[in-house]
């Protein structure tokens, strides 16, 4: 987009409404949030939003462009510890508090999107499947030189993360202001992606997604194309992984392994590859489930269910019912199709 | 000073050797699966765990620990191929099979599911402590040449590993099954038009992947006696990356690229570091992908099962 002639400026601000709306009423929601749960909630729902950043990215890169990557966890590492570091770095301890942690997410995005360069880009110039055992290969080395880095933890881990300071002056207790953070960066990620996939580049991600020889054949340049989406999709795992680092406050090589990696397939499965509708819900879904039910079931059985739940729903949902439980809808494709129903009946 | 240095680059010389030839004999199944249904069969790896575990409660049962000798390393080597081919194949016909006209991301998933079910069932079913192999060939030197020790581990591995891939070789090239499967590695839909069980090729396929996985486990086994469920995840991805060294798709590449990674893993840790002994094989196989993706034997020979 040219931005050139005024109809289209207007048409791109007005689209950006939306957003903004929903960030404000984001703010309002953690406020309320604050009053209403106790703090062990509040650390889920931080989860949670962090977790919708990491499974909408992977699904741009999965669902939309039919590439298998498996070190998705790798890309949130990068970006957590780069987000850590430099708000631990004494020669930013200046700057502006939420201005600060408003904008540590974009450098552990670039950071992340610079690996997945270096990782995307001998591995998708080839056709197969080499992308999946060269993230996977990849999740492991940087969790390798994360313990072996003893200025960032090291095996011990990093302690003491800070995070922004509440904002009592405008009503923000400590969990609002992280709230209001993660929830801008999340909507500013879903829109982001949202656009994209609807744009002309978005059509190219979808073409090479169902058949790279007919893209090559429309002109598309398929190495490009897949290169693209993974270099955006590692931007915003480490966008997530930043979020993570300050919602949690400790990072710990151990959290990065290739657990964390298939939790986010399994968001991405479960709700459907090529729905963002999906992954939000599957993500919610997914990060309450082991802190509410499985942690029940394994105080009942006594052995640790949850990998072999996922694995065996991986399975099933592939053999039964391979799109998801939302296939490639969204939600306002739903709300249309329940109101076309309607007013067939009615 | 010169002669035990030169000594000691034969000793590593032999260790890598040894050590590839393991890698060489579970990157076979992996390319043997690749090249006839172009999947990464990430359950691979699964199953060679399992078959440690098989030979391990073989010879707890039988006793056979007490009676060491190659008597009871025959048993405990078919206590593992039977039990990996049997799971190969299961695998094969449960999760793969069902999904054989699916796009080709869905199969990727399963296999990673497979292989994650498989690991963390392991973990509930073997438990998740290690557990030290059986001692079933006594590790002796059994002769010196110009002062290296030739030890009758590396040789039994040597041995072995060499055997089995000679009966692959023999397999695929003077069978009628294995040109049953050159055919439908080749082309699997002009293969069935000319008669060939498809279905049943690649079952084959699987049952003699899956058994050298099998064969390779009791070597590791045997080499370094601790084994856990988990353990087949670094290994595969090292027998994988193995084969994409080789050319994937190409059985000499496979043997190729499992003896060259040996190799280069066992000199990186003598002259080197030990820390990144596992990060090499990544390096290793970012370089490949770069500049020869068809993998060292790919281009040569396009013959593939």
């Amino acid at each position: 987009m040219t931005l050139t002639d005024r109809s289209a400026r207007i048409r791109f601000l007005k689209s950006l409404l939306s957003p903004t709306l929903t960030i404000l009423g984001m703010i309002g929601v953690g406020i309320a949030l604050d009053i209403i749960t106790n703090a062990y909630v509040q650390f889920v729902i931080l989860l949670m939003i962090a977790n919708t950043v990491m499974a909408t990215s992977l699904n741009l890169v999965s669902g939309f462009t039919g590439q298998f990557s498996l070190g998705h966890a790798g890309f949130m590492a990068v970006g957590a510890y780069v987000s850590a570091w430099l708000a631990m770095h004494p020669a930013l301890a200046g700057a502006p508090d939420l201005l600060k942690y408003l904008l540590l997410p974009i450098a552990s995005g670039l950071a992340a999107a610079a690996a997945g360069y270096i990782v995307g880009l001998p591995s998708l110039r080839l056709r197969g499947d080499y992308l999946a055992i060269v993230t996977l290969g990849f999740g492991e080395i940087i969790r390798v030189v994360i313990l072996n880095s003893p200025a960032i933890g090291g095996a011990r881990g990093l302690y003491g993360i800070p995070s922004a300071m509440p904002l009592e002056e405008i009503g923000l207790s400590a969990f609002s202001t992280q709230f209001a953070i993660s929830s801008a960066w999340c909507v500013i990620t879903v829109f982001t992606l949202w656009r994209l996939v609807h744009s002309a580049r978005g059509r190219a991600f979808l073409s090479v997604r169902e058949d790279e020889i007919a893209a090559e054949a429309m002109g598309i340049n398929v190495t490009q194309t897949k290169v693209r989406a993974f270099v955006i999709s590692s931007f915003f795992a480490g966008v997530g992984g930043a979020l993570f680092a300050h919602s949690v406050k400790y990072l710990n090589p151990a959290t990065f392994t290739f657990t964390k990696s298939v939790d986010f397939i399994i968001m991405i499965v479960l709700g459907g590859m090529g729905s963002f509708s999906g992954s939000i819900i599957a993500a919610a879904v997914i990060t309450i489930l082991p802190e509410m039910v499985l942690r029940e079931l394994q105080s009942i059985t006594g052995v640790d269910l949850r990998m072999v739940i996922y694995s065996l729903l991986l399975i099933l949902f592939m053999i039964l019912r391979p799109s998801g439980i939302l296939g490639t809808l969204e939600i306002p494709d739903l709300l249309k199709r329940f109101k076309r129903k309607a007013v067939q009946n009615g | 000073m010169e002669s035990s240095s030169s000594q000691e680059f034969i000793q590593h010389l032999i260790n890598g050797i040894s050590l590839g030839s393991i890698y060489a004999l579970i990157a076979l199944g992996y390319t043997m699966v690749y090249g006839i249904l172009q999947l990464i069969n990430f359950a691979h790896s699964e199953v060679y765990m399992v078959g440690a575990f098989a030979a391990f409660y073989a010879s707890r049962s039988l006793g056979l620990d007490q009676h060491p000798g190659v008597g009871a390393l025959i048993v405990i080597l078919a206590a593992a191929v039977a039990a990996c081919s049997i799971l190969g194949v299961t695998i094969e016909r449960l999760a793969y099979r069902p999904l054989r006209k699916s796009p080709k991301l869905n199969i990727l998933i399963t296999a990673i599911g497979v292989s994650l079910l498989l690991q963390f069932s392991g973990q509930i079913i073997f438990g998740a402590d290690p557990k030290l192999f059986p001692e079933v060939i006594k590790d002796v030197v059994l002769f010196e040449i110009g002062g290296v020790d030739v030890r009758s581990m590396d040789v039994t591995i040597l041995v072995i590993g060499t055997l089995f891939m000679t009966g692959l070789h023999f397999l695929v090239h003077h069978t009628k099954m294995g040109t049953a499967m050159r055919a439908v590695s080749s082309n699997g839909g002009v293969a069935a038009l000319m008669g060939i069980n498809v279905d049943r090729v690649i079952s084959f396929t699987f049952i003699i992947g899956s058994s050298l996985a099998g064969v390779g486990a009791v070597l590791v086994g045997l080499k370094y006696p601790k084994i856990d469920p988990l353990m087949g995840t670094l290994i595969g991805i090292k027998a994988f990356v193995a084969a994409v060294l080789g050319g994937i798709g190409s059985l000499p590449g496979a043997m190729l690229g499992g003896v060259l990674l040996g190799l280069c893993e066992e000199m990186v840790v003598a002259y080197f570091s030990s820390t990144y002994r596992d990060a090499l094989a990544f390096g290793i196989l970012i370089l490949i992908l770069l500049f020869k993706p068809a993998g060292l034997l790919g281009s040569l020979q396009r013959e593939k099962v």
